[in-house]
């Protein structure tokens, strides 16, 4: 059984309340933190897990927390990026929902490091009822004395604030987060400047995702060099998977980072395996954002090396033959699974998400969705596949915000390594055109076996 | 003063200075275009990416290239910066794609339109953009939309370079219009059938790149390079009163704010010198203007018997939406 560090109490009944999470070592952190340690030595902790962002990108947490502008005399801002809209991804919801103190705690720690008073939760605008949730924990923290003035007569103070959004993906990018949260159109910045120098209504600020800020909790507990011996490499502690697609099992998983691959998707403490009868054809392991893995490239590297669950391992290869962990959106396909339909699925939610800021990402995620609607519908030429890999090329690396390169990669990925899949659309229109479902001949055949 | 190398060729800046405006500086070919910076509205550029450099080696200390094109007009210059702009071949391609994206979405209605022979987009893919589109979708199209009395807004035409809502934003005291929808919905729009009606609101003609914000008072009066601009001015209460009148005989056919070589303009004028002084007698004329890099006037360089592949469903615009 893999060790839990975020998830350990998630079975104990009740423990959504503050009493429960109380009675089961909840809070610790903070009275640790708060009582014996000053706000650099939290940092140091911090740096010492090797705790990367847990959001996508993995930054090292501890080095982004001290690129924070200590000189100057404006007040500091800590956010919790709880704008979790990348499709596959949902774990910080699993999070907040069922162990929202988790979430405050690691809050209240962080803050205390980072010298900010006022903390601010975005969250999703669909996660509406985990507002209320959270809005709950809070004001139980607070009667308890856990927020507000003076918590637990340190002399600090702390105040967090739920702050729902519109509901766009942009808005999880950082400088867009903070655009929105000071009530503007939710527009990436141009940087320089850093949200660290100048970032909500100009004041030094960090950023974080709600589980690199929950994992805050069990570093301070345990010290940040007990936290860095789990883990593989530069990949320490724990991580959320949320998994889904065809699988026997899909759910949210803590796994320990390094763990095989193998082992996750077809062990039964996992995934348990891709559904009876059917074989593993393509996996997406970070979300939809990150280049596509077929079978033979995700069990093991191109050199043969068998991949782990970490950030190193996924990553190998590069974008020829690798992935990314990315913010462990991990989605399984099998062999029904039409990849030019999954490809265009996930352009068109970049299309319809890209806020139009920067020419290269509004017309060209537009473009390539176009182009693959007439692919996808038997309309396409075989020019058409290697004008998406050159759009995708002109967009990747030339916008303000990383959505071009999130709609850029997979549409690179998708196409090399399932190439013949897109002549196939083109070579054999009669077969995909007017196709209301995906159309692998196995779909069909099982689509035709239901009917019967 | 810090030193940056552009192009191979060295200058010194004040620290601070963008790779764009160090590249000014210099002038000449090396000058990165710009469709959305405008040096005098705050918080503009980085957003058309049409001024992408490669920077080959960061500063002295620490001489690694940067991973990405960057975007010059945003771009501070670090002591012993190394930038690459038109020698790089990485950029001119960057660069060529631009083109083609901010193509797919305006029409080649040159021949109709007033910003013909100034428009920036006209000298961007005349420099850096290719002859043909690989673009095949349908193309969007918009009802016309009334914005008030003076200005017309083709949003067919507009690139969304927010220079327009900078200004609406920083110099005039009611803005009413800014950016509606998101992605390639994305358009300029007032607040539900609002007009653009104060006393500077002109001045989002002057600073649009493109043909998608005219002046009423003078479309279809006249090709750009059949007036004559000449710097005037007169006494205004409102603004500086220095303008370019554009005139053909005694004739006042249009007043423009009064741009630099990079058609930016000196200092922003109100409506009623722009709309209402059309007199000859209305203006104390200073001199011919200099003609401006981005006229029509000043080029001198299309070539005789050039051969384009049009593309397919070029739009020549409709009479109704004039």
């Amino acid at each position: 059984m893999a060790r839990k560090l975020l998830l350990e109490n998630i079975n104990v009944p009740g423990v959504k309340s503050f009493n429960v999470y109380r009675a089961n070592g909840g809070y610790r952190s903070v009275e640790k933190a708060l009582k014996t340690m000053s706000p650099d030595d939290v940092m140091e902790e911090v740096k010492k897990s090797g705790l990367r962002g847990r959001g996508g990108a993995g930054f090292p947490t501890g080095m982004k927390w001290s690129f924070l502008d200590r000189k100057s005399d404006k007040p500091r801002y800590l956010v919790c990026n709880a704008d979790e809209s990348e499709p596959g991804t949902f774990k910080d919801r699993f999070l907040m929902e069922y162990i929202p103190h988790l979430l405050i705690e690691g809050l209240i720690v962080s803050s205390y490091s980072l010298g900010s008073n006022t903390t601010y939760i975005y969250i999703r605008g669909e996660y509406r009822w985990i507002v209320d949730i959270l809005e709950n924990a809070i004001a139980e923290a607070k009667h308890n004395g856990f927020l507000g003035k003076n918590i637990l007569g340190s002399g600090y103070d702390l105040e967090i604030y739920v702050q729902p959004g519109g509901g766009a993906y942009i808005c999880g990018e950082e400088t867009a987060l903070i655009e929105s949260l000071e009530g503007k159109r939710g527009n990436p910045r141009m940087k320089p400047p850093f949200p660290a120098i100048s970032g909500l209504y100009n004041c030094p600020t960090v950023v974080n995702n709600v589980e690199t800020l929950a994992t805050v909790v069990p570093i301070i507990n345990m010290g940040g060099d007990e936290y860095a011996k789990i883990g593989v490499g530069r990949s320490t502690g724990t991580k959320l998977i949320s998994a889904c697609g065809h699988m026997n099992k899909p759910g949210v998983y803590e796994i320990e980072l390094g763990l095989p691959v193998d082992e996750f998707l077809n062990s039964d403490e996992y995934c348990g395996g891709i559904r009876a009868g059917h074989t593993l054809k393509a996996v997406v392991p970070g979300g939809s954002s990150v280049p596509i893995l077929p079978a033979e490239l995700f069990y093991k590297t191109k050199e043969g090396v068998a991949r782990l669950m970490s950030y190193e391992s996924l990553s190998e290869g590069g974008f020829a033959s690798g992935s990314m962990l990315g913010s462990g959106g991990f989605i399984a396909m099998d062999e029904t699974t039409c990849i030019v339909r999954n490809l265009w699925n996930f352009t068109r939610f970049y299309h319809h998400e890209s806020c139009g800021q920067c020419s290269p990402c509004r017309e060209g995620t537009g473009w390539m969705e176009k182009v693959l609607h007439r692919l996808e519908h038997g309309h396409g030429s075989m020019s058409d596949i290697d004008l998406l890999v050159d759009i995708a090329k002109k967009i990747e690396g030339n916008t303000i915000c990383p959505l071009g390169d999130a709609a850029a990669w997979p549409v690179a990925s998708h196409i090399r390594h399932f190439r013949e899949e897109f002549e196939y659309h083109v070579k054999f229109p009669e077969k995909v055109a007017h196709s209301p479902f995906a159309h692998s001949v196995d779909y069909k055949r099982e689509l035709n076996t239901v009917l019967q | 003063m810090i030193k940056v190398t552009i192009d191979g060729v060295e200058t010194e800046v004040e620290p601070g200075t963008t790779i764009l405006n160090a590249a000014r500086q210099i002038g000449g070919d090396l000058v990165p275009p710009a469709m959305c910076y405008y040096s005098k509205l705050k918080g503009s550029g980085g957003k058309c990416r049409t001024c992408l450099v490669k920077v080959s080696a960061g500063s002295a200390k620490d001489p690694r290239p940067m991973p990405k094109l960057v975007a010059s007009c945003s771009t501070p210059v670090q002591d012993g910066m190394v930038v690459q702009n038109i020698t790089s071949p990485e950029v001119l391609e960057a660069r060529k794609g631009v083109v083609e994206f901010l193509l797919i979405n305006h029409p080649l209605d040159c021949p109709i339109c007033d910003q013909a022979g100034e428009c920036h987009l006209q000298d961007l893919a005349f420099e850096h953009g290719s002859a043909k589109t690989r673009y095949e979708e349908e193309r969007r199209s918009f009802d016309k939309i009334d914005i008030g009395s003076k200005i017309q807004l083709h949003m067919t035409r507009c690139i969304l370079c927010y220079r327009c809502v900078f200004t609406a934003n920083q110099i005039t005291n009611e803005r009413v219009h800014g950016v509606l929808n998101r992605g390639d919905a994305a358009e300029i729009g007032t607040y539900i059938q609002n007009v653009i009606e104060n006393d500077f609101s002109g001045n989002v003609i002057d600073v649009c790149p493109v043909g998608a914000l005219t002046d009423k008072t003078f479309r279809f009066k006249s090709r750009v390079w059949f007036v004559k601009p000449m710097y005037a001015h007169r006494n205004c209460d409102k603004c500086c009163g220095k303008t370019t009148v554009w005139m053909k005989g005694d004739e006042v056919f249009r007043v423009t704010g009064r741009k630099d070589q990079y058609g930016e303009v000196e200092d922003f004028i109100c409506n009623d010198c722009r709309f209402d002084k059309k007199l000859a007698s209305d203006w104390t004329v200073e001199g011919p203007a200099p003609i401006q890099r981005n006229s029509v006037q000043a080029q001198n360089k299309y070539l005789q018997g050039i051969k384009v592949d049009a593309p397919k469903n070029i739009g020549y615009g409709n009479i109704s939406d004039r």
